[in-house]
């Protein structure tokens, strides 16, 4: 089981975007890394690309405060599962999730399209 | 000839103008590449109007022949492709139907299928003909339309660009043979205007410049034309009557005899009078 958190520039917070999070977090069988995010510079489709990124890390959740129309598309024809960040701290997210306690995010926006 | 019509940023008097030099030369071709919102038909209030579908290119992949090496995937700058289940899938509307992905992809599991995206209205306000290009809303580019909508090749050609300096406008005065450049006499305005004949230049066009609004002259604008040797065809005057006229979807050159001499002259000194 992996899970991903888009991370901010302090590496530690919960960025509250995805495509252009700096840094992505995983969690893998306990052992945590951090990822440069591919799309976090892209002009065009950030969404696109930064699913594409989790997708080919083979991750099984994101946690994330929120997610684009088009990532979103990508995320779940992977089947990955999206769950709706509540803390500031990646790490509280990860545990809360690990605790049963996350709720699945249902609500996805139309994109910034290259706004920031 | 062709004369496009241009300015940094929107409501600088791009389409007053275009509409009024359509309107002073009596027989002519307006086109409005303004496609993302245009209104000189609002104007020019076209009859006999005629539609024509414009259609993008869009990629379609064959999932038996695709191999999955991703090379489509990574090639699109845009990021309009994505590879889950085994099989790429594109995003249309962020697609630039740039037909990158044809090319890259090794075993030709790549096909280009017709995806409307926007319109060409024709139509007539008397001896004009009106041709007016719309996107649909959501769509990533429109220089398709554009491109489209220049082929209506006929005599004088009055081209009403999009605002900025992006590349719809670069497609738009591409085949132009005169520029017009509309200021505002204002810091903002001159910013704007600044970046717009700078693409110009670049194309090597010839230009003109039409402050519109002015009340008083506004310096650095001035003396930039004076050091670029960049004619003022006209200044248009901040003035209540013109507003009226435009808030009333009439054109400028119809009522006023005052204006539309303005106009008159306009072409005169471009050297587009038929």
């Amino acid at each position: 089981m992996k899970i991903a958190i888009p991370l901010d520039e302090n590496r530690q917070d919960v960025c509250i975007v995805l495509a252009r999070a700096p840094y992505f977090l995983f969690r893998e069988d306990g052992k945590d890394t951090i990822a440069d995010n591919p799309a976090a510079h892209a002009n065009s489709g950030a969404g696109v690309q930064a699913a594409q990124f989790l997708v080919d890390e083979s991750a099984d959740v994101l946690i994330t405060v929120r997610c684009g129309q088009n990532a979103a598309d990508v995320l779940k024809e992977s089947g990955m599962r999206i769950y709706k960040s509540i803390h500031k701290a990646a790490l509280d997210d990860m545990i809360a999730w690990e605790d049963g306690k996350l709720d699945e995010l249902t609500e996805f926006h139309s994109g910034y399209h290259g706004v920031r | 000839m062709k004369i496009a019509c241009l300015s940094g940023k929107g409501g600088a008097g791009k389409t007053l103008t275009a509409v009024n030099l359509a309107a002073a030369a009596g027989t002519a071709a307006y086109i409005d590449c303004d496609v993302e919102e245009p209104n000189g038909r609002l104007f020019l209030k076209p009859e006999n109007v005629q539609i024509q579908t414009v259609n993008s290119l869009l990629p379609a992949f064959d999932g038996g022949k695709c191999i999955g090496c991703k090379k489509c995937v990574q090639f699109c700058r845009f990021h309009a492709l994505t590879y889950i289940k085994e099989k790429p899938m594109v995003f249309s509307e962020v697609c630039h139907s740039c037909g990158g992905c044809l090319l890259v992809c090794p075993e030709n599991a790549v096909t280009e299928i017709n995806k409307p995206i926007g319109i060409i209205e024709m139509g007539w306000h008397q001896k004009i003909r009106v041709v007016t290009g719309i996107l649909n809303p959501g769509e990533a580019s429109g220089v398709p339309i554009i491109r489209e909508a220049l082929k209506q090749d006929d005599g004088l050609m009055i081209i009403d660009c999009p605002p900025g300096s992006a590349c719809s406008v670069m497609e738009s005065v591409r085949d132009a043979d005169y520029c017009i450049l509309i200021a505002e006499p204002t810091v903002f305005g001159f910013h704007n205007f600044k970046m717009v004949w700078e693409l110009v230049s670049l194309m090597n066009k010839k230009c003109g410049v039409v402050i519109n609004k002015q009340e008083v002259p506004y310096e650095p604008l001035e003396q930039f034309c004076q050091e670029k040797q960049l004619p003022v065809l006209a200044r248009i005057p901040y003035d209540k009557e013109i507003a009226e006229v435009i808030a009333g979807g009439k054109i400028l050159t119809e009522i006023s005899v005052k204006y539309g001499e303005l106009f008159h002259s306009m072409l005169k000194q471009i050297g587009g009078e038929v």
